[in-house]
This record gives C-alpha cells, structure tokens and sequence, in this order.
C-alpha cells in the first residue's frame, strides 16, 4: 500500500445505525415503560366514577392543603431550630458540639414513623402530667404531633446541609473579611452565606422533596393529609384508583419541584458558567 | 391491672417482651438483608442503562428512578399491597377462575424496598461510572478483554470502591424504611414494640426500645463498613 493511497482515505464513514443489541433491549424498555403508562391511563378511563370523583376529590384537594401546611410549617420550624444545633456542631466547646452530633445522630438513626409514634402516642401516653402543664391541647391533636417530630427530624437534616455548606467556604474569606474589619456577624452574612447558599440550595431542596413524601408518614397517626384521605377513601371504597390518584399527585408536586430547584440552581451560578 | 415495673415488662419470657421485640428485630434484619442483593443487583443495571450511550436505555433507566424516587414510599408500599394482589388475581382467574391471592407483607415489603432502593443506589453507581475515566475501558479492549471481562474485571472493582461511602447511606435509609412495612402487619421491630405498648399502655418506653434498636443496628452497620472499607483499601493498596 503507498502513502500516497493512505492520505487520500477520507475520514471513516459514519456507524450504520442498525440494530445493536443495546438498542433492542432499550425499544424493548421504553415500550414497557409506554405499555405501563397506558395501562394505568387506560385502567382510570375504564374505571372512571363520577360518583367517586365528585365525593372524593374535595377531600384530596383539602389533603393537599394539610400536607402542603404540614410541610412548610415543619420546614420553617426546622430551619430555625437548626441554626442552633448547626451552631452547636461547629463550635470548638465538646460539651456543646457532643450534645448537638447526638442530637443529629439520634433523628437522622431513627426512622421518622419511629419518632412520630414516640411524639404521638410516647408522649401523648403522659396525659395527666401534660394536662398539668397545660400541654395537653398540643399533644392531642395528631397534626401538631406530626408537625412536632418532623420539625425535629427536619432540624437535624438541615443543620447537617448548613454546616456542610458553611464550612465548604474556604477559611480565606474568613480572614480576609475579618482584615477588612469586618465583625463575625457581618461576615457570616455578606461573604460567607451567599457562597454558601449555592452549595446549600440543592441539598435544602431534597430536603424538601424527602419531607414531601415523609409527610404521608403522618396519615398513619390519623391526619387527614393527602395519604390519610386516600387512606380514607380506599377503606370507603375499595378502589385501587384510590391510590393511583395520590400517587400521581406526589409525583407531580415532586417533579415541579426537583425542576424548580434545578432552574433556581441554574440562575444563581449564572456568573460561574462562562 | 397490676402496677409493673419496668424490668419486668422488658424481661425475656411470658411477663416480658424483649422476646417478642428480639423476634421483630430478626425480622428487620431479614427483611433489610434479603432486600440489599436484590436492589444492589437492579440498582447496578439501572445506573448502567442511565450511562449508556443508546439513548432509549438512558430513557428507560431515567423513568425508572424518577418514578421510584418522586414516590413517597408508603404510597409506593401500598400500591404494591393492595393493587399487586389484584393484578395477579385477574391473570390467575384465567386459568383458575376460584383461586384468590393474598400477598405475603413480607414479599411485598421486600419487593417495594428493592424497587426505592435501587433507584436511589442507581444515582449512586451512576456517578461512580462517571467518575471511572474512559481510558480504563480502553486499556481493557487493548489488551483483548471482552466488554464483559472489561467490565467484571477492570472496571466493577474500581466501581465499587467509589460508590461504597454513597451505597453506605443507601443501606442506612434502607434500614430505617423497613419500619414503614410495619403498617401493612409485618412483625417487624416496630410492629411488636407498638403492640407492647398497646396492651402494656407504656407506649413512651416501647417507642422508646424501638428508636434504640433502631440507632444500634446503624451504629454496628457503620462498624461494619468501617470494616469493609479497610478491607477495600487494603486491597486497592496491594
């Protein structure tokens, strides 16, 4: 073979598309995927009820209402008891940082049905001694408790984020605010946080979407929230679409919200792509 | 009801009920093990359709996690309790038209926790295929490895080592949902402790039992993978 012939060659045409294996497989996948959508689709058109519809979608709609209320209270609360604990696990005292890695440890070890139950009914069992405190209105409403134990839970999650993300600034900007004059608190608020608020936003917002689907948790301790009222419906009723219905409600919300936290994420590192 | 104290109601045998809760915890042990090869295995082959360069695998692997992981567990439990029996109940009726299903908790706790947890494994075992660079498959195909050699023998190793700390948390999670299956009457830890508190009315100190069995079975797994880990290290350093 010359050189001359080799350097005429053109470059090597392109791969046939054909029908690799991989490709098979994946067609074959994606139509299960397909065929599984229609089905359900096709089971809530054949089983269409308007009777079922008009009785329960209020209800789910209320469910809604209380899931949503449940999760935004608890998140709030949550995000002021961990400044807190985060306080505690970055400070240099043992005696402070040790109380506050046990309290982390303990509700991120324990299942969440586990500290409900122990709010609800564990607490809830001391009625005489709650009634003289005056606490007995909280801790017999089951939403309270709900909103009690996930507060908590959610505190030891994000005080976990909040640390993670404030110690992911590097020690300069400490420094270099504190040269500038600069006292720990102005600091913290116009160097460190908005740098640590683009590693901390993707976190927060899983947080988010776990508190979501933990708060069907609380349909367990009776509260009518968006599970408990298909909980609810399905014992009336017997219908499986019961649960097909919320179900598609969660996803929905969670996928509004995982984009949502993904085009916030984009907007705010905007200066960080070039 | 006499007044008990409270050694007596956590002793083992007829007045106590460490027995039963002891029972509850082999089952969460049995239930979180016979759950983790499964969702190991469907977790492995999701993350590798989701990095795959046919974009139909990708799609498949995509609406596999998404599903799995926008679910709230318990709906997803549930949907498998209650609709799984109906489904196998129409497709059995064709042959037998008499027959009625009924679904074990356990199965169905075991199938519903195989399906969350390899969807969370498989972002996983995605990013540590993404962290493996490309020249390790190339290396492979030179010296005339298979793309199944290539991938059992040069890049599975190096995968697992990546993806153990992210599989850690997944097992930790796994763990704590195993408390949900306690809602459809599986005897599991939590199941036995809240039936000792119902007939005992000490439901603070059962609760109680149960949060610490459940912080001690993640405190002996992080000995555990602790272990592991320096097992994996030793050999990587070999």
């Amino acid at each position: 073979m010359s050189v001359s012939q080799a350097i005429a060659i053109d470059k090597p045409p392109s791969q046939a598309r054909g029908w690799p294996r991989a490709r098979i497989l994946g067609y074959a996948l994606v139509s299960i995927w397909i065929l599984f959508g229609l089905g359900i689709v096709a089971y809530l058109v054949y089983a269409w009820n308007a009777e079922f519809f008009a009785r329960y979608a209020p209800a789910y709609l209320q469910g809604l209402g209380t899931t949503l209320s449940l999760v935004a209270i608890s998140m709030v609360l949550g995000a002021a008891l961990s400044l807190p604990v985060a306080y505690g696990r970055m400070s240099k005292d043992p005696f402070l940082s040790g109380l506050a890695y046990c309290y982390v440890y303990f509700f991120r070890g324990t299942p969440l049905l586990v500290q409900t139950y122990l709010v609800y009914y564990g607490i809830g069992s001391f009625r005489p001694e709650l009634e003289t405190v005056g606490l007995w209105w909280f801790f017999r409403e089951a939403f309270y408790c709900g909103v009690f134990a996930f507060s908590l839970n959610t505190a030891a999650y994000q005080a976990e984020i909040l640390r993670g993300a404030i110690e992911s600034v590097p020690r300069g900007q400490w420094e270099g605010a504190a040269s500038l004059g600069l006292h720990k608190l102005q600091t913290l608020r116009k160097v460190i946080l908005p740098q640590a608020i683009i590693v901390a936003l993707r976190p927060y917002g899983n947080e988010l979407i776990l508190m979501i689907k933990a708060s069907a948790i609380v349909a367990i301790i009776t509260v009518y929230d968006l599970m408990g009222n298909a909980k609810l419906a399905y014992a009336k009723s017997f219908d499986i679409q019961a649960y097909i219905w919320v179900a598609i409600v969660y996803l929905v919300m969670v996928e509004i919200l995982r984009h949502g936290v993904e085009w916030i994420e984009r907007r705010i590192t905007v200066h960080l792509h070039r | 009801m006499p007044a008990q104290s409270i050694w007596t109601l956590l002793s083992w045998g007829p007045d106590g009920w460490s027995d039963d809760i002891a029972s509850g915890v082999l089952v969460t042990i049995a239930l979180a093990l016979a759950t983790l090869p499964i969702g190991l295995v469907i977790g492995f082959f999701v993350a590798f359709a989701k990095q795959h360069e046919e974009p139909s695998l990708r799609l498949a692997g995509n609406i596999y996690t998404t599903v799995f992981r926008g679910l709230p567990e318990l709906v997803t439990l549930f949907l498998f309790f209650f609709g799984m029996p109906l489904l196998l109940q129409h497709v059995v009726r064709l042959f037998n038209p008499d027959a009625t299903i009924d679904v074990n908790s356990f199965v169905a706790g075991m199938i519903v926790l195989s399906l969350i947890f390899s969807s969370y494994a498989s972002e996983v075992f995605l990013s540590a295929f993404r962290a493996i660079p490309k020249g390790q498959y190339e290396g492979g195909y030179a010296i005339g490895l298979s793309k199944w050699q290539t991938m059992r023998l040069v890049i599975l190793p190096q995968l697992i080592r990546i993806a153990f700390p992210g599989l850690e948390n997944c097992w930790l999670s796994l763990l704590k949902d195993t408390s949900l299956v306690s809602v459809v009457n599986l005897a599991e830890t939590l199941r036995q402790s809240g039936v000792a508190a119902r007939v005992t009315k000490h439901s603070f100190l059962f609760y109680s039992v149960a949060a610490l069995i459940f912080l001690a079975l993640a405190v002996l797994s992080s000995i555990a993978t602790s272990y592991i880990l320096r097992y994996l290290g030793r050999r990587e350093a070999r």
